[in-house]
């Protein structure tokens, strides 16, 4: 049981750490409102009220990542557990330690949805929900997103796009991105439900069958259990206000 | 590693992960009472594989990497294609009635999106769409029997759908009868799709797709084989005359439904959507979004065959077309040569009898376009040493009452014309009327250089009266 008590007391310490640095520069208040989920839960919760909340600007970047696993060497790809991350996590790196060719301010990809909650959590920070993430993403057409899905994957700066209403930058375009209740089953270690895994039918059940910018990001996030690591998923944190 | 797996035993709860997730660890707890395991031979359109001469079922394992890749759609338009193993269509997959196939699906880890496979020859809920659906940088094992025989499409299923397959996410599975199918001596695997681009057709340049166009079933493409020009030209199918050819004709849609004709062929067979009875002798076949068909013909008269959907502006305006180029010795009983050309006036043609020479030569003129120019050219220049001139024709001019009889009797042989040989067949024109012959004649031997008295309509009936043999030259 020894190595289970260790998991839990990196999931512990990672939780209750100060904020590593005053964050507020960094991030932005996005005001509350109301999301209205694509696959709604249950029929009261075609609309989901989300309170004010702050979000950081840009995802996190390789060079944040690397002070935090610095930090918290428990999160370093040689000594993670398997877990709580997929064999090829970090595996842009040049080592556990450094990151040799992968950009410093690119956004970390090839993190678990475990190591970017450590992530917010030794920043007093936490993952945005999927409604906040929504939320926070919206104000541009579907059409203008869709176009910025178009296209392979392309890493770059962050920081680069133009910010949207809410002062936040990349929510589009650049990668995916973790929130804390993907697949609404994190615990189970993630898993969408049938439905979405096989959209052949759904569209007839979803709120908005024309939003397929929407489509593909639920999509996506049903793919996902919570060790996974993908070379175009990172995170950004959010927190109360 | 090591470490890995150390963790992997000792606990509980990775033990139960462990369980519901490796595809790694499936190879090492295969039964070994299973049947025999054969990789399936899997092709790029528009090659086929091999007829399965195995006389028992099998496992089959089909290994499939999804990709999505930016290629070209048309001239200088590129567009960003999810595909089954690197092109469109998907890679053709052929097993044997009653096999076992293990399906493994890779979504590359640079992929953007997750994916999977629906096979219309799988029974069960969604058609493996469930059981396959893949984060990018993973792959799921997934294992079927394929109890039908048939000729069945596979696509993506996942969210949301029609973009998936919009994109290019179809392919098609065979699944050979066990006694297998006739012997042909040509297959060729051509599957259709539709494409739906935020610039028009052959706009330039790297094409985001329209969500709207596809909502409204309006296509700026359809295409064969995912991309203009993929079945012509050099890409053209090939086939001898006498040689039987077999298509395996898909439809990816994701909206379209095709009207597949192969034109100047009537199919010998069709196995309609792909089933079991075939149907014979039939010119364009149906084949739904979602659905296949297997044609067969045999090719029997030599040159290029256009393959389209008939909704023909599909074909002309949006890309919808192959081609088969069919070498080997003309048949001209089957297929003759063009045997005639001329002007044809349909009910605006020539007028009563005209009462003086200048009408005459009018109504000559008029009886020339349709009956003389094919031969001997618009401004009666002839051709050289093939059709004589009547141009400033010395032959014609010598000799009024041979030119009548020539043209009532045809003439045969050899003939000096301005000092130059020929030697071919003119035939009777008799049908004409005297009246028409006398005005042709006027016109000719008053025009082109020719001058010459005109030819009066009873000097024509006394010559017909006397006989029309043909005039031998000399």
């Amino acid at each position: 049981m020894k190595p289970l008590a260790m998991i839990l007391a990196m999931t512990l310490a990672a939780t209750t750490a100060n904020a590593q640095h005053d964050a507020a520069s960094e991030t932005a208040v996005v005001a509350g409102g109301v999301y209205r989920p694509l696959f709604p839960a249950t029929p009261a919760e075609k609309e989901i009220a989300v309170h004010a909340f702050r979000m950081d600007r840009t995802p996190v970047t390789n060079a944040e990542f690397l002070v935090f696993v610095g930090a918290h060497p428990a999160w370093r790809r040689d000594r993670i557990p398997p877990v709580f991350a997929e064999p090829t996590y970090l595996a842009h790196w040049s080592a556990p330690d450094a990151l040799g060719q992968a950009a410093p301010n690119q956004p970390v990809v090839n993190v678990s949805w475990f190591a970017a909650r450590a992530y917010c959590g030794a920043r007093g920070m936490r993952l945005p929900t999927e409604a906040e993430w929504e939320l926070a993403a919206s104000g541009q057409t579907r059409e203008e997103i869709a176009a910025l899905y178009a296209g392979p994957m392309v890493l770059r700066d962050v920081g680069q796009s133009r910010p949207n209403r809410a002062g936040l930058y990349d929510m589009h375009g650049l990668v995916w991105e973790w929130v804390s209740d993907f697949g609404n089953a994190v615990l189970a270690f993630g898993s969408g439900s049938d439905r979405l895994r096989f959209c052949g039918a759904t569209g007839a059940s979803a709120s908005d069958a024309t939003d397929f910018a929407a489509f593909q990001r639920v999509a996506f996030r049903s793919s996902l259990r919570a060790s996974y690591v993908v070379r175009s998923l990172g995170f950004r944190c959010a927190g109360d206000v | 590693m090591r470490v890995h797996l150390a963790f992997s035993i000792v606990f509980g709860v990775t033990t139960a992960f462990a369980a519901s997730s490796p595809i790694w660890l499936d190879h090492s707890e295969r039964n070994p009472a299973e049947p025999a395991i054969v990789s399936a031979e899997q092709t790029d359109a528009p090659a086929v594989p091999s007829p399965i001469h195995r006389k028992k079922p099998t496992r089959v394992v089909v290994d499939i990497e999804v990709k999505e890749v930016v290629a070209p759609i048309a001239g200088d338009a590129t567009y960003t294609f999810w595909t089954f193993g690197g092109h469109v269509p998907g890679q053709f997959i052929r097993v044997r009635e009653g096999d076992t196939v293990e399906l493994h699906l890779k979504n590359a880890p640079d992929n953007k999106m997750p994916h999977n496979i629906d096979l219309h020859a799988v029974t069960g809920p969604g058609g493996g769409a469930p059981r396959t659906f893949t984060a990018p940088g993973h792959q799921s094992v997934f294992t079927f029997e394929a109890t039908r025989a048939g000729l069945f499409v596979y696509h993506c299923a996942a969210a949301p759908v029609g973009m998936h397959i919009a994109n290019g996410m179809y392919g098609l599975i065979l699944v050979e009868p066990k006694e297998g199918l006739p012997k042909v001596d040509r297959e060729y695997y051509v599957m259709q799709g539709d494409f739906y681009t935020a610039g028009g057709y052959h706009e330039k340049g790297l094409q985001a797709f329209d969500m709207q166009k596809a909502i409204d079933e309006k296509p700026t493409y359809v295409l064969f084989n995912g991309a203009e020009g993929s079945l012509t030209g050099k890409n053209a199918l090939h086939a001898k005359v006498g040689e039987r050819v077999r298509l395996y004709v898909g439809n990816g849609g994701p909206n379209l439904v095709s009207s597949f004709h192969v034109i100047g062929e009537i199919f010998d067979r069709v196995y309609r959507e792909g089933g079991t009875t075939p149907e014979e002798n039939v010119q364009t076949t149906l084949i739904p979004a979602g659905g296949a068909a297997i044609v067969e013909f045999t090719a029997r008269v030599p040159g290029e065959y256009a393959m389209v959907d008939h909704s023909i502006f599909r074909a002309f305006n949006k890309g919808a077309v192959g081609t088969l180029v069919v070498d080997g010795a003309p048949n001209p009983e089957l297929y003759s040569e063009k045997s005639k050309d001329s002007p044809y006036f349909g009910s605006a043609a020539p007028a009563p009898a005209p009462s003086h020479d200048d009408d005459r030569a009018a109504a000559g003129a008029r009886v020339f376009a349709s009956t003389c120019a094919a031969c001997h050219q618009a401004q009666a220049q002839g051709v050289p040493h093939v059709f004589p001139p009547l141009a400033g024709s010395d032959f014609l001019m010598a000799d009024k009452e041979r030119a009548i009889r020539i043209v009532l009797g045809g003439l045969n042989g050899h003939v000096t014309v301005n000092g130059q040989t020929f030697d071919s067949a003119m035939p009777s024109q008799a049908h004409l009327s005297d009246d028409e012959i006398a005005d042709v004649l006027t016109y000719v031997r008053s025009s082109f250089g020719n001058s010459g008295d005109a030819v009066a309509a009873e000097e024509v009936t006394a010559k017909r009266a006397a006989g029309t043999p043909t005039v031998r030259a000399q």
